[in-house]
C-alpha cells in the first residue's frame, strides 16, 4: 500500500468520524421509549391542508428521533416549528421532501401526503417530489458557479426552459421574487459565493423558487445571518406566502412570531403543542411550551 | 395571480414528468459506469494475479529421472580405492552419459548424443560425486539414482511443451520427446518439490537457479534500511510534531519531506551512485549502499505516517504528564511515543514493504550483478529479490519465466505478510 | 578491527560511561549532603556521560568511514611507479581495481605485474594499520568525551537540561536528513549534469530531435560524441504517461465516485482494500506482466485486426502503468470528492436533481481544481516510473506519437546508460545525470503545482 493511500485513509477516517458526531447529539437526546403515548395539544389539523403528516415516527437505526407526530400545513400559510435544539423539528422538516432518504440508517413510518397523495408510497418519485417541495438550508449553500447559473440550475436539470430567453426570464423572475434582482442584475456572471451572507441566502431562495415549487421548507434559514439580513429574509418570507406554502424551522421565537401564522412546538421528538401563532405565544397551554417561550430553557 | 402561478406549476410538473424517463436512464447508466470502473479494477487485479500464479506454480516442482548408474572406475578414470581428492576430480559426467547411452543404444551421431545428454541437468555429476564421496564403496557397483532433469526436459515432463507444434518452434526436439515418453512409460520420471529454488543462489541453468542469495540480499538491505530509516524517521516525526518552532527552517524541512515523497525512486539511485559509490567509494553492489539509498527513499513515508500517529495521541495524555512535572522530552518518550507506537510501526512496515519491492534505485548502484553465493554481510556483493526478478525476466530461457513468476509469488507473499501485519496493527490501534 | 566490532565496543563504552556518570553523581551528592542536593536525577548524569561518549566518537567513525577508501586510493596510487601514475584516469582505475582485487583475494596473481603485487602488499598493510588507527581514534574520542562529561558532574550542574538540549539537537539533525537528501540529490545530479553540458551544449540537449548515445561507446572513436537530443525521450515519456492516465483517470475517478456516492458501506469496506492491492504490487512485477503478458496480447490483438504493433509498444507499457496508478487516482479523487461540502449535495438533491446530475453538475465542477491537482500528481508518478518501462518499453528513441510503436523514456535511458560499467568522463554516462536532473525538476514542478492547487482547493471549503 502506498504512503499516499495510507495518508488518505487517515484523512477519510477523520471525515467519516465527524459525521456521526453531529448526528449523535440528535440521536441521544431524542432516544425515547416508543410505547410512550401522548396527546398533542391544540389544532394539528386544518381544512384543505397542503401537506399533512399522520402518526409519523422517524428512526435513526435503533434510536427514535420523531414520535408519533401528526401535523398539517395549510395552503399559503407559514408554519413555524420551534423547540429546543435536538427536539426533532429539523428531522421532521426533512421528512417532508424525503431529504432523509440520503441517510441510509434513517427510517420513516407513518403517512405524509402532499395534496392528498402519499409521498412515501413505493412508486413516489423523489425527483418530482423535491421539485414540488423545495428546501432552503441553514447555512447559505450557493454552488460555486455564477449567480445566473445558480438560479438556472434547477430549471436546467428539470428541462423547464426551452430557450435562452425563457431561461433569462425564469432567472430574472426568481431573483425578483427573492428580492435580490436589483442588487445583482449587473453581476449575474459573478460567482454566487462572492455575495454577502444574506444575499447568498436570498440567492438560495431564488434557486429554490426557480423550479416553481408548491411548498418551501426552510431549515433555520437565518441562523447564520446578521439582524439586518435576517429582517430582509423575514420580509421576503412574508411576501412569498402569497404564492407558496412555507414551513420554517427556527430557533428564534421572535422570528416565529413575526413570520408565521401557525406555530408548532416540538420537544424531545414529540409535537407538544400547535396552534395559531398569536395564541401559542400569548396563551401557551402546555407547561413545556410555556417554559420554552418564557425562556426558562432552550 | 394565483391561477397564473397554478398554470405555471402544472406546466412545470408536466415538463418534469416528461424528462424523468431520460433522466433515470442516465442515472442508471452512470451507476453502471461506476460499477464497470470498479469491476475493471478487479479484473485487472485478477488477471495480474492469476497470470503470475499460473506461470509461477510449476516452478515449485522439479522432475527427476531415474538412471542406472554404473560407477565404473575405468570410465571415471580413477582407481578402486581412490582418495577423496581423486574422486573430486573424477569425470562423473562420463558415467551419466554412459548410462544414457546404454538405455538408448540406437543413438548415434554427435548431434543426437548431445541432445540425449541434455536430458539430465549438469548438476547430476555433482550429485554422483557427492554420493561417492560419502560412500566410496559405491565405486565399481551399479545403482539406480534419481537425477535432476534438464530444465527443457523438465518443462516437457511438466506438460508445458506442445509436441504437436513445429519442431523448430520448441527447444525440446522430437527425438527427445520420444526418449522422455519412454522414460515416463518406464516409470523413470518423478515430480518432486523444488527445494533447489529456495536453497541456492542464481545460476545460468534454470533448473539450478534459486532465490536464496537474493533473499539474503533483501534481508541485509532491509536491515540496513530499517536501522537507518526507523530511528531517523521517528525522531524527525517527534521533532516536527512536538519540538519544532514555527519558523522558516521548519517550513523548509517540511517542504523537503513532502517533496522527497514524490521524487521518483530512480533519482535516489542517482544520488546513491554519485555520492556513496563515486564520492565515498563505498563498495558497489552491496546491501550497505542499497540499504542507505532505500532508507532515504522510505524516510518521508515513515515521517509522514509517524507524525499522523503522534498527532492522534490525545493531548490530555501530554497535559497529564506535563502536569506532574515531566519535561517535554520525558513526556514524549514515556507517554506519547508508546501510545503512538502501533501507528508508527504501521507506517514503518509499509515503508519497509515499499523498500522490499523497490528495484530501480538498486540497478543504479550495481546490485544487478549475477550472484551465485549467499552474501555473508552488508558489504558483500549481492542482489535483492526484485532485482533477481528483473534479471530472470530478461533471460530468454523458458525455464526462467516460471522462475520469475515463482520469485514474484515469494516476493508478494512477503509483501502481503508485511501489509497484513500493518493492517492488523492499525486495527488494534483503532480499537483503543 | 571490523567496523561492527568497533561499534559494539563503542556501545559497551557508552554503558560503562552511563554507570560511571551515575555513580559519580551519587558520590558527589553524598559529599554535599545527600541525593536531594543534585539538580537532576543520577540517571541524567549517566545519560550525559553516555551521550558524550557516543556522539563525538560516532561522528569520528562516520567521517573516517566516509574518507577511508579515497585516502587509501591516494596513498596506494602514490606508491605506484611514475609511469603508471601518469596513465589516463580510466586505465589507472582499472589498474587500481586489480590491485584491490588481488589484495582482497578476488583475483589470481597471474594477471598482475610486479608493481601491482607490491602495491597490493602495501594496500594490505595500510588497510590493517588504518583499521587499528580507526579503532584507537574512536575509543580515545569516546573515553575523552565521557571523562569530560563526568568531570562536569556537580550538584548544581543541570544535567537533565543538558541532556535534553543534546537530544533536541539529535531530533533536529534527524529531521534535517531530509534537507541533506534533497541537497545531495540536487548537487550530485547537477554536478555531473554540468560536466555533461560542458561537452554537449544545453540547446543541443533540450531541442535536439535525435537521441543515439550508443555512438559514443569508445572514447577515441570518430564522431564519438553521439547525439543527445532529449526531445524524443520527452515525447516517449509523455506518450506512455498519457496512455497510463487515459486508463487510470476514468477508472480511478469513476470507482471513487461509485464507492463514495453509491456503494454501501460494506461493499466499500471490502472493495477499497482489494483495489489498493494494485498499489502495493512492486513495479518490477508490473514490468514482467507488461513485457510477457500484455505486450504480446496487444500485439496479437493488433495483428488480428491488421494493425502492425511493435512488440514493445507504448500501449502495453502505458496500459500496465495505468493499472498501477488506478488506486492512486482513486484515493486522491475519493479524498477530494469527500472534501466537497455535504451542503452542496443537499442543495442539489433538495431541488430534485438525481444523484448523477448532482455529481456531474455540482460535485465534480466544485472538485475540479482538486481533481486536476490529483491528475498532476498521478502524471508525475507516471513520468518517474522506471521498472515498467525498462522492462516493457523499447530502447530506440523514435520520435512518434503513435502508441502502437515502440518508444523510449527518460527513465529507461537513465537505466540503460548507467547499468554496467561506467566511465565518468564519458558523455554517455554523464547524460544519465542530465536526464536525472530534468526528471527531478519536472516531477518536482508537477508536484509543487499539484500540491498548491489541491491546498488552495481545500482552503476554499474549510
Amino acid at each position: 500500500m502506498s504512503a499516499i493511500a495510507t495518508i488518505t485513509d487517515i484523512k477519510t477516517q477523520n471525515i467519516e468520524g465527524k459525521v456521526p458526531m453531529d448526528k449523535r447529539s440528535a440521536l441521544e437526546i431524542e432516544s425515547q421509549d416508543a410505547t410512550d403515548t401522548y396527546e398533542t395539544i391544540g389544532t394539528p389539523r386544518v381544512d384543505n391542508a397542503k401537506m399533512s403528516a399522520r402518526h409519523v415516527n422517524v428512526f435513526y437505526g435503533e434510536k427514535q428521533a420523531i414520535l408519533d407526530v401528526s401535523l398539517d400545513i395549510g395552503r399559503n400559510e407559514v408554519l413555524a416549528m420551534i423547540g429546543p435544539s435536538g427536539c426533532g423539528k429539523s428531522t421532521f422538516l426533512r421528512t417532508l421532501n424525503r431529504m432523509n432518504d440520503i441517510i441510509p440508517i434513517c427510517k420513516v413510518r407513518g403517512d405524509i401526503t402532499l395534496e392528498g397523495e402519499d409521498i412515501y408510497k413505493s412508486d413516489q418519485d423523489t425527483v418530482m417530489l423535491r421539485a414540488r417541495v423545495g428546501m432552503v438550508f441553514q447555512k447559505p449553500n450557493p454552488f460555486p458557479k455564477s449567480i445566473y447559473e445558480n438560479v438556472a440550475y434547477g430549471p436546467r436539470i428539470h428541462g423547464l426552459a426551452h430557450s435562452k430567453a425563457e431561461m433569462d426570464e425564469i432567472v430574472e423572475q426568481s431573483l425578483r421574487r427573492a428580492s435580490l434582482f436589483d442588487e445583482v442584475k449587473d453581476q449575474l456572471d459573478k460567482p454566487g459565493t462572492g455575495l454577502s451572507g444574506g444575499q447568498q441566502q436570498r440567492l438560495c431562495i431564488a434557486r429554490a423558487i426557480a423550479v416553481s415549487p408548491e411548498v418551501i421548507l426552510m431549515d433555520e434559514p437565518c441562523s447564520a445571518l446578521d439582524p439586518i439580513a435576517t429582517a430582509r429574509i423575514e420580509e421576503l418570507i412574508d411576501d412569498l406566502k402569497e404564492k407558496y406554502t412555507i414551513a420554517i424551522v427556527t430557533h428564534s421565537m421572535q422570528q416565529a412570531a413575526r413570520v408565521s401564522q401557525r406555530t408548532a412546538y416540538f420537544h424531545l421528538g414529540k409535537l407538544i403543542e400547535v396552534g395559531e401563532t398569536k395564541e401559542i405565544f400569548t396563551f401557551p397551554k402546555h407547561q413545556l411550551t410555556e417554559n420554552y417561550i418564557t425562556g426558562r430553557f432552550g | 395571480m394565483n391561477s397564473m402561478s397554478d398554470s405555471n406549476r402544472s406546466n412545470t410538473t408536466a415538463a418534469i414528468a416528461a424528462s424523468l424517463k431520460k433522466r433515470y436512464a442516465r442515472e442508471r447508466r452512470f451507476q453502471w459506469y461506476g460499477r464497470l470502473a470498479v469491476l475493471t479494477g478487479f479484473i485487472f487485479l485478477f488477471i495480474l494475479l492469476t497470470d503470475i500464479v499460473i506461470k509461477g506454480s510449476p516452478a515449485f516442482t522439479q522432475h527427476f529421472i531415474k538412471l542406472d548408474i554404473d560407477f565404473n572406475t575405468e570410465v571415471l578414470g580413477i582407481s578402486q580405492n581412490a582418495t577423496a581428492e581423486e574422486i573430486s576430480g573424477a569425470d562423473f559426467s562420463a558415467v551419466v552419459k554412459d548410462s544414457l547411452r546404454t538405455m538408448f543404444p540406437d543413438v548415434s551421431g554427435r548431434k543426437e548424443k548431445k541432445a540425449l545428454y541434455r536430458l539430465i541437468s549438469i548438476r547430476a555429476e555433482y550429485t554422483l560425486r557427492d554420493m561417492v564421496l560419502e560412500n566410496p564403496a559405491l565405486l565399481g557397483t551399479n545403482a539406480e539414482v534419481w537425477l535432476l532433469a534438464h530444465s527443457e526436459a523438465g518443462s516437457y515432463l511438466k506438460g508445458q511443451v506442445d509436441a504437436s507444434a513445429p519442431e523448430s518452434d520448441r527447444k525440446v526436439k522430437d527425438i527427445q520427446v520420444v526418449w522422455l515418453d519412454t522414460l515416463a512409460k518406464e516409470g523413470r520420471t518423478e515430480s518432486r518439490f523444488n527445494s533447489t529454488f529456495f536453497l541456492s543462489g542464481d545460476s545460468r541453468e534454470p533448473e539450478l537457479a534459486g532465490i536464496k542469495a537474493a533473499l539474503y540480499g533483501s534481508l541485509f538491505t532491509l536491515l540496513v534500511t530499517f536501522c537507518l530509516a526507523f530511528p531517523i524517521g521517528v525522531l524527525s516525526a517527534i521533532y516536527l510534531e512536538e519540538f519544532a518552532p514555527r519558523n522558516r527552517l521548519t517550513d523548509l524541512i517540511e517542504i523537503n519531506i513532502n517533496n522527497l515523497a514524490a521524487v521518483p525512486s530512480i533519482v535516489f539511485g542517482l544520488l546513491g551512485l554519485a555520492v556513496f559509490i563515486n564520492f565515498f567509494e563505498l563498495p558497489r553492489s552491496a546491501p550497505l549502499v542499497g540499504g542507505v539509498v532505500l532508507a532515504l527513499m522510505t524516510l518521508p513515508t515513515i515521517i509522514i505516517t509517524s507524525r499522523a500517529a503522534i498527532q492522534a495521541v490525545p493531548p490530555s495524555i501530554q497535559e497529564a504528564a506535563m502536569g506532574v512535572g515531566a519535561s517535554k522530552l520525558q513526556t514524549v518518550f514515556h507517554h506519547v511515543l508508546p501510545v503512538a507506537m502501533p501507528g508508527v510501526l504501521t507506517g514503518s512496515i509499509i515503508g519497509m514493504a515499499q523498500a522490499l519491492g523497490e528495484t530501480a534505485p538498486l540497478l543504479m548502484i550495481g546490485m544487478v550483478a549475477f550472484i551465485m553465493d549467499v552474501p555473508g554481510g552488508v558489504t558483500d556483493p549481492s542482489t535483492v529479490l526484485p532485482v533477481q526478478i528483473y534479471l530472470w525476466a530478461d533471460s530468454p530461457e523458458r525455464g526462467f519465466t516460471e522462475k520469475t513468476s515463482a520469485a514474484i509469488m515469494v516476493l508478494m507473499a512477503f509483501l502481503i505478510l508485511m501489509n497484513g501485519l500493518a493492517v492488523y496493527l492499525r486495527k488494534r490501534f483503532e480499537l483503543k | 578491527m571490523q567496523t561492527t566490532t568497533v561499534f559494539l565496543i563503542l556501545i559497551a563504552l557508552c554503558v560503562i560511561s552511563f554507570y560511571t556518570g551515575r555513580k559519580r553523581s551519587q558520590i558527589v551528592a553524598m559529599q554535599h549532603g545527600g541525593l536531594d542536593t543534585l539538580h537532576s536525577l543520577p540517571n541524567h548524569y549517566g545519560y550525559m556521560a553516555a551521550v558524550w561518549a557516543a556522539l563525538p566518537a560516532l561522528f569520528v567513525l562516520l567521517v573516517w568511514m566516509g574518507f577511508e577508501s579515497s585516502v587509501l586510493h591516494a596513498l596506494v596510487v602514490g606508491q605506484l611507479p611514475q609511469n603508471i601514475q601518469q596513465l589516463p584516469p580510466d586505465e589507472l582505475g582499472l589498474y587500481y581495481n586489480q590491485v584491490q582485487g588481488f589484495a582482497r583475494g578476488a583475483i589470481d596473481s597471474a594477471q598482475l605485474d610486479e608493481a601491482q603485487i607490491s602495491a597490493a602488499e602495501y594496500y594490505i598493510r595500510t588497510v590493517t594499520s588504518f583499521s587499528q588507527m580507526k579503532a584507537t581514534l574512536v575509543f580515545v574520542v569516546a573515553i575523552i568525551g565521557a571523562l569530560l562529561a563526568i568531570r562536569r558532574v556537580t550538584p548544581v550542574f543541570r544535567a537533565r537540561n543538558h541532556v535534553e538540549k543534546i537530544f533536541e539537537w539529535v531530533l533536529f539533525s534527524s529531521s534535517f536528513v531530509a534537507v541533506l537528501t534533497t541537497l545531495g540529490i540536487v548537487l550530485s545530479v547537477m554536478f555531473e549534469a554540468i560536466r555533461f553540458f560542458q561537452i554537449i551544449p544545453v540547446q543541443d540537449f533540450l531541442f535536439g530531435l535525435q537521441w543515439s548515445p550508443q555512438m559514443a561507446i569508445r572514447a577515441n572513436q570518430v564522431a564519438a560524441s553521439g547525439s543527445f537530443g532529449f526531445v524524443p525521450l520527452l515525447v516517449g515519456t509523455l506518450l506512455i504517461s498519457t496512455v497510463a492516465l487515459l486508463i487510470a483517470v476514468p477508472i480511478g475517478l469513476m470507482s471513487a465516485i461509485y464507492l463514495s456516492e453509491y456503494a454501501s458501506r460494506r461493499f466499500r469496506a471490502v472493495t477499497k482494500p482489494v483495489l489498493e492491492i494494485l498499489a502495493g504490487v512492486p513495479t518490477v512485477v508490473y514490468g514482467f506482466f507488461a513485457a510477457l503478458t500484455v505486450a504480446p496480447f496487444i500485439r496479437e490483438m493488433g495483428e488480428s485486426v491488421g494493425l502492425n504493433v511493435a512488440s514493445e509498444s507504448a500501449m502495453a507499457a502505458g496500459l500496465v502503468m495505468g493499472i498501477m496508478i488506478i488506486p492512486f487516482v482513486m484515493s486522491l479523487s475519493d479524498d477530494i470528492i469527500n472534501a466537497v461540502p455535504v451542503s452542496l449535495r443537499e442543495a442539489s438533491l433538495g431541488m430534485g436533481a438525481t444523484m448523477n446530475e448532482t455529481i456531474r453538475k455540482v460535485v465534480l465542477p466544485a472538485a475540479l481544481p482538486g481533481i486536476v491537482g490529483g491528475i498532476l500528481l498521478a502524471a508525475s508518478r507516471a513520468i518517474g516510473e522506471t521498472m515498467i518501462v525498462v522492462m516493457a518499453a523499447g530502447l530506440s528513441a523514435k520520435l512518434t506519437i503513435n502508441p502502437l510503436e515502440a518508444v523510449t523514456t527518460i527513465t529507461v535511458q537513465i537505466v540503460t546508460l548507467l547499468v554496467g560499467d561506467q566511465e565518468f568522463d564519458n558523455p554517455k554516462t554523464l547524460a544519465a545525470f542530465a536526464l536525472g536532473l530534468v526528471l527531478f525538476f519536472v516531477t518536482l514542478l508537477l508536484n509543487f503545482i499539484a500540491l498548491h492547487v489541491v491546498r488552495k482547493y481545500r482552503e476554499q471549503y474549510e
